[in-house]
């Protein structure tokens, strides 16, 4: 028997359950400041005060124990033991925002009533005192009947006490079973904690009500959409405009390191290898890390401020019209960063109909991964120019991209839901978070593990398909002297020369053709793809030395590049996101679906940008 | 035109005017759809809880923003409709 007691952490949704975690056990698992960060469960070790182990779990929040959407059903079969293969929890801690008390204590009384041993942390105590609320801890414990601790999950506040009345929790327990039901009248549990709220109030002074100030503002019907517009327009401004110089540097790094090796490695396979494949390809995705870093900090500070759940709502209008909610907006905005959170994120939507949809649009919301590719290509073939002070014409191309993504994802969204997703329209209600201040440590914490994941996949899948895509291309090769080029020559020319023949029509080269087949492990390769393609070919003469930019210059004509880009704004090359997909939607059929669909965009926007871009003489 | 302030007028809470405070009078379940009812109640909603309009819905029809005892909620105007608010007299 596993004798380590099993303790579930259970609560209304953003009251600082995950924040509460990591600061028990030491995990960084994702915080911010709006409902619905976490979607799974997620467990982890915490030592108590004698050192006898503890395993805690993170839960969704829930408002109840009946739940409308899927994150909230995780929860509800975790702690009543419906899980498959879940040992049933042997205790709870129960996490409620101080502030917010007569809501929060109706999930407590209902979890009480479950007979479990329970301990509450009366968390963000700090907020309830910045509104002017003083409570009584004690009077709540004596309302309840059960243990209550006063923290500040974020500042590691009343961890001491709280740990200290766990272990007295889990000293009995194995013996006690859940006795009783649920408990599910709301209305009679929602008064009844009203009531303990005013009695657990000892005072409360007029509040500065910084939340309904800023709202004012961040709300307001005109100012309200400027404001987004303005952030997101500042957001791929400063991806472009800020990241000069840190690329600049590590592009220097790169060519310093191909230049010491070339002269330390005598000519062969190896050095061709290394330079040609590992520094040509994965140096020019790594040279992106600063740019990927920008964007995160952005999409950091928006979540961790609380401006989320304004977003939403001020986009929910538009949301409404193409048959979605403004709920369905926080999922996608995630998505900017990666579409596989984003689809994981949609399981916060309650409606069934209304979150496929959300599914199949979210990669269409401009990734990450999409960045490099995007980046190098308006760099090479669109000019520099200032068209306004602060404004470059390359970050309005880049931010053209990403509208054009989230306007192909409502026309999407427009469509599905009157053919396959068709069903009742769904409502938007949603608890709005209070206002913080983004905290340093949390967004260099997220800046730190995105780093790493970053560099973990430059050293990983984006390492071996450029080692394969290598190998390809420089293999057979050409007899001597025979003039051939070497890639054409090669096992990959001649598959890139034949996928040609099918992406001729949309006016893809062959060395686009062939970047289409590794991007699909993982988009960012399709740089790699070129720079290696460009290494090789001309390793030989002094055009081998050219950056990727001067030879997207020379190679390829502004039309062609503009279909690629179209491609990669439509096309769903990305096979985490498929296996995601899956998985969120038990089955192939939907995935299936959203290949089709979105190959099928993709062909005809790359053929039609293409064709239009030649009629115009570009 | 005057209202004689002795007239109780039957309010919605998308009626309010923005930043006062009223009471929830009634509130017209039966016109929502069963999950809604529910997350309503569970975000607070109930007779005797206090309301404030913060954010009315824009031109073309946006959500509300509203306080609902101390939570801050979004809810869309069909929804709204349904809360009857009592406002305190000089209020109304
Ligand atoms: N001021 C203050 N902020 C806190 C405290 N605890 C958590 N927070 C913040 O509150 C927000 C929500 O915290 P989370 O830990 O993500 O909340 P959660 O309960 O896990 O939320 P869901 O996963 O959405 O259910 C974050 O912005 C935290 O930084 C606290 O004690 N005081
Ligand atoms: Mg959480």
């Amino acid at each position: 028997m596993n004798a380590t007691p099993l303790v579930a952490l259970v609560g209304n949704p953003n009251a600082g359950k995950s924040a509460l975690f990591n600061a028990l056990t030491g995990a960084r698992q994702k915080v911010g400041n709006y409902p619905g960060v976490t979607v799974e469960r997620h467990s982890g070790r915490m030592a108590l005060p004698d050192g006898r182990p503890i395993e805690l779990i993170d839960l969704p929040g829930a408002y109840s124990l009946d739940p409308a959407s899927p994150d909230e059903q995780v929860t509800r079969d975790v702690l009543l033991g419906r899980q498959q293969g879940e040992r049933l929890p042997d205790a709870i801690l129960t996490v409620v925002d101080a502030s917010n008390l007569d809501n929060h204590l109706r999930f407590t009384l209902q979890l009480i009533a479950l007979g479990l041993p329970i301990v509450v942390a009366l968390n963000m105590v700090d907020l309830a005192e910045r509104d002017g609320l003083k409570l009584d801890p004690e009077a709540l414990e004596r309302e309840l009947g059960v243990p209550v601790v006063a923290t500040v999950a974020v500042r590691r506040r009343g961890l001491d006490a709280l740990k200290a009345r766990m272990a007295e929790m889990v000293k009995g327990v194995a013996k006690i079973r859940p006795s009783a039901g649920v408990q599910h009248d709301i209305v009679l549990l929602q008064r009844r904690a009203r009531q303990i709220a005013t009695a657990v109030t000892l005072s409360e002074t007029a509040a500065r009500r910084w939340t309904h100030r800023l709202d004012a503002l961040f709300l307001h019907p005109v100012a309200g959409p400027l404001i987004l517009l303005a952030t997101m327009f500042l957001m791929f401004q400063a991806v472009f405009a800020w990241s000069e110089v840190p690329k600049g540097l590590i592009e220097d790094g790169m060519a310093w390191l191909g230049s010491e090796i070339g002269a330390a490695l005598p000519d062969g396979v190896l050095r061709s290898l290394i330079i040609d494949g590992v520094i040509a390809g994965v140096g020019a995705v790594v040279v992106f890390l600063p740019q990927i870093l920008i964007l995160f900090v952005f999409i950091l500070v928006l979540e961790a401020t609380g401006y989320m759940v304004r977003a939403a709502f001020l986009m929910d209008r538009v949301m409404a019209s193409v048959g979605l909610s403004g709920r369905a907006f926080i999922p996608l905005l995630s998505s900017f960063a990666c579409a596989v959170p984003g689809i994981m994120a949609t399981r916060t939507i309650a409606d069934e109909k209304d979150r496929l949809t959300t599914i199949l649009i979210a990669p269409l919301m401009t990734c990450s991964a999409r960045l490099p590719v995007y980046t190098i290509i308006i760099g090479a073939l669109i000019p520099d120019r200032a068209l306004l002070p602060g404004i470059g014409l390359q970050g309005l191309v880049l931010f053209a991209l990403y509208v054009l993504g989230v306007v192909g994802a409502f026309c999407a969204a427009l469509v599905l839901r009157r053919t396959v997703t068709r069903g009742a329209t769904s409502g938007f209600m949603m608890e709005m978070p209070k206002y913080q201040w983004p905290r340093l440590r949390d967004v260099l914490l997220g800046l730190w593990q995105r780093a790493l994941i970053f560099l973990k996949r430059a050293g990983t899948i984006i390492l071996y398909t450029t080692v394969i895509l290598w190998a390809l291309l420089s293999f057979p090769k050409p007899p001597e002297g025979s003039g051939i080029s070497k890639v054409d020559y090669s096992i990959a020319g001649r598959i890139g020369n034949g996928l040609q023949t099918i992406v001729a029509p949309i006016g893809f080269n062959r060395d686009m053709a062939l970047a289409l087949i590794p991007a699909m492990a993982a988009r960012e390769v399709a740089v790699a793809a070129i720079g290696t393609v460009y290494a090789i070919d001309n390793a030989d003469d002094d055009k081998g030395k050219a950056s990727i930019t001067q030879q997207l210059q020379a190679h390829w004509s502004l039309p062609s590049a503009l279909a690629f880009l179209m491609w990669f704004v439509f096309a769903p090359q990305c096979i985490s996101t498929i296996a995601v997909t899956r998985r969120e939607t038990n089955g192939w059929k939907w995935p299936a679906f959203m290949i089709g669909y979105l190959f099928a965009l993709a062909y005809v926007a790359a053929g039609i940008t293409y064709w239009s871009a030649v009629g115009l003489g570009l | 035109m005057d209202v004689p302030a002795a007239i109780s007028v039957p309010i919605h809470l998308a009626q309010l005017r923005p930043h006062a405070i009223g009471t929830v009078a009634k509130v017209e379940w039966d016109r929502l759809a069963e999950p809604e009812a529910r997350r309503l109640r569970e975000l607070g909603l109930d007779e005797g809880v206090e309301v404030e309009l913060l954010r009315r819905s824009g031109l073309f029809g946006g959500p509300l923003a509203c306080r609902i005892g101390r939570m801050t909620v979004a809810l869309r105007r069909h929804v709204a409709a349904t809360i009857h608010v009592a406002l305190p007299a000089e209020a109304a």
